[in-house]
């Protein structure tokens, strides 16, 4: 990876260029070219086997590309916050053991300080002491995301952020992912909840069988899909993947 | 690499049921080793009728006499004697299960040990329960029992007919039918002859004693050999123990070189896999090797862990059979260095394991189906197999930990060969074998 300037407002603080992934004669990410602005939170849709995973796994440095470029911010992924989608943390250690670890783990400055500022930042102090095995769903992907959010990433991946949570939950979530954003720190979520991400995001990649087949607005996504009327992105999006063959 | 085994060490701490089943375990084994081992045998129960008619059981050999009594007691020292009055009574007791075995002497065994039935040997009739699993038990031991008091009689009657020879060859007193005869023997006879020849008698007269003398020359050079060939006929064979391959371990210690290297494999093995698979389970895999630490010291940090756990798991257990069967406390370092070496060994079998497995629970079966019947295999004696399926177990033993940390073990504790020092180098191969095939099973993960 190459370090960008994360400084400058407005200014792409991850640039992906020609990213290829094969599993043998499969693509699952052919040739995928965007950039992520500060603050920005960008949408990665698509149909189940698109590459969502895999291309957010390339971004977090879990998986190793077969060609392409990615320059984020340091040059490293240390500075990319990475969530995976089935919570990635120890069901036997507390909320605040498994903060503690990974911030020793990132070399955080000051460790204690960082577990209380994001037990702070994610309401879950009053859970500080309990086993994540006994929490609820919802606070187990509270902790998942305050992981990878330890060591204060420019730029944030979230894998399918609300797939096991219920509405409630999933409102607080992206309450909680818009103060992220308003601070300056960009999200980059692969969902395949269409509607979450016209209500969210900025912006939205579509991605199908590895290959990019959109990257804009929710907007111009239904204008590029042709769709008229009321009729939601979620109608916008299949229209479009069946208009381009998917 | 500190944090992630301080992780590992809270994990186990509130795995309570883990924890307890591994100081349980061993602390179980070590007193059933011990009790066992320190325990005398229990002698199998074994019901005896003597069927022959009171007063009947001495019988004479010449002047001598000879109680059968005395000789059949001998069949009693390994099993626990049973009188019965009765064959039918001692039946009854072996079809039901009170004994595991009737010995009976026949009524005429003493008649026919005396001579007067020299148309058959006496027989004792030995009568077993069907059962394979006591009969196993208790007929090497009735046999071993027979086949010393065989020993004791043949060395007796033996000596009788010593007895007998040197009369023959020098002459004495022998009592046969009540009476009292004193007999000349050979050597006198000679010295007769030899006598007569010396006076100078007639030609006919040194005719007729000359081969008188010479048979009775060579009968008494020879006459008394006869009493080495009856020895070697009463044990024909002797035997002269030579042990190769180094010191012999005496069984008990090495029972608790087995059991403690069984101990070690098990607690070691399955910790080892069960952390790196719960790795894998919690998804904290990719998390932490996306740069935080890299795989191979994940590894280390995973083998080191189980090592420190389980070394002084299978020390603890050492000590506590230690307090029931004699050990040289003076060889505890080496103790010691033996269990880290197979310790070592063992988990980076287990890491292996754990690498190819997605949950704790599979990497808990797999670690067990894969260790139990190595560590069978490598307990498998030569002899007992063809020559080309024991040379393939050697092979395959060689290849896994089990059969060189039985070694290590084996030798820190009884002094055998292979040395200390050379089953731990075969251990350090193995530990690099295995953290080799760990490190690609964890890249095939990624």
């Amino acid at each position: 990876m190459t370090p960008v300037d994360p400084g400058t407002p407005y200014a792409a603080v991850l640039v992906v260029r020609g990213i290829t992934k094969r599993f043998g004669a499969r693509t699952a990410v052919g040739g995928v070219d965007f950039d992520v602005g500060r603050g920005e939170l960008l949408a990665i849709i698509g149909p189940n086997g698109a590459g969502k995973t895999t291309l957010l796994s390339i971004l977090a440095g879990v998986q190793q590309a077969d060609s392409g470029t990615i320059q984020a911010p340091g040059g490293g992924v240390g500075r990319v916050g990475w969530v995976p989608q089935h919570a990635a943390v120890y069901s036997k250690l507390t909320v605040a053991e498994n903060l503690r670890l990974f911030a020793r783990l990132e070399q955080v400055g000051d460790p204690d300080a960082t577990v209380e500022q994001m037990l702070e930042q994610t309401d879950l102090a009053a859970r500080a002491h309990d086993e994540l095995g006994r929490l609820s769903g919802g606070n187990r992907q509270r902790v998942n995301i305050a992981v990878g959010l330890l060591a204060d990433p420019a730029v944030l991946l979230l894998d399918e952020p609300s797939a096991a949570l219920d509405p409630r939950q999933r409102q607080r979530l992206w309450a909680f992912i818009t103060t992220l954003t308003d601070r300056g720190t960009s999200v980059v979520f692969a969902t395949h909840d269409i509607a979450e991400a016209e209500r969210h995001a900025d912006r939205v990649l579509v991605l199908a069988d590895g290959e990019l087949l959109f990257d804009g607005t929710p907007t111009g996504l239904k204008a590029a899909a042709a769709v008229v009327g009321d009729r939601d992105l979620e109608e916008a999006f299949v229209a479009f993947l069946k208009a381009g063959g998917h | 690499m500190r944090w992630l085994l301080v992780k590992d060490l809270q994990i186990l701490r509130r795995s309570k049921m883990l924890v307890g089943l591994l100081i349980a375990y061993p602390i179980a084994i070590a007193l059933l080793i011990g009790l066992a081992l320190s325990s005398a045998p229990s002698k199998p129960r074994v019901a005896f009728v003597d069927e022959i008619p009171p007063g009947q059981s001495t019988i004479a050999l010449g002047s001598t006499k000879l109680d059968v009594s005395s000789y059949t007691d001998k069949l009693f020292t390994a099993t626990t004697e049973v009188p019965l009055a009765s064959r039918q009574q001692a039946l009854s007791e072996v079809r039901s299960g009170a004994v595991l075995a009737a010995l009976i002497i026949p009524p005429d065994f003493a008649i026919k040990l005396s001579g007067a039935g020299f148309d058959s040997s006496p027989t004792v009739e030995v009568v077993y329960n069907g059962d394979a699993l006591k009969q196993s038990f208790v007929r090497s031991t009735v046999t071993a029992q027979l086949a010393q008091a065989n020993a004791a009689l043949a060395e007796r009657l033996n000596q009788v007919a010593g007895g007998y020879i040197e009369t023959i060859a020098d002459g004495g007193t022998i009592t046969a039918l009540g009476l009292q005869f004193k007999l000349l023997g050979i050597r006198d006879t000679l010295g007769a002859v030899d006598r007569v020849l010396a006076d100078k008698p007639s030609p006919a007269t040194r005719r007729e004693l000359a081969p008188v003398q010479s048979f009775m020359s060579i009968g008494a050079t020879n006459f008394t050999r006869f009493k080495d060939v009856l020895s070697a006929v009463e044990r024909p064979v002797g035997e002269t123990e030579t042990v190769l391959s180094g010191r012999r371990a005496p069984l008990d210690t090495f029972a608790v070189a087995v059991a403690v290297t069984v101990s070690l494999m098990f607690v070691c093995v399955l910790l080892a896999s069960g952390l790196i698979a719960l790795e894998r389970e919690e998804n904290t895999f990719s998390r932490l090797t996306r740069g935080l630490i890299s795989p191979g010291r994940l590894l280390v940090a995973k083998v080191a862990l189980a090592a420190l756990c389980a070394a002084p798991v299978a020390l603890v257990m050492l000590v506590g059979v230690g307090l029931f069967v004699p050990l040289d406390w003076g060889r505890v370092g080496l103790w010691v260095i033996a269990l880290v070496g197979g310790a070592l060994a063992f988990a980076a079998l287990g890491v292996a394991i754990g690498s190819l497995a997605r949950e704790v629970r599979a990497a808990s079966l797999l670690a067990f189906l894969l260790s139990l019947p190595l560590a069978f295999l490598a307990l498998v004696p030569s002899g007992s197999v063809a020559p080309a399926v024991y040379h393939t177990i050697r092979v395959l033993s060689a290849v896994f930990p089990f059969a060189p940390a039985l070694e290590a073990v084996n030798a820190a504790i009884n002094d055998t060969s292979p040395s200390l020092g050379t089953a731990l180098a075969h251990l350090a191969g193995l530990v690099v074998l295995f953290g080799v095939a760990a490190r690609l099973g964890l890249r095939r993960l990624r």
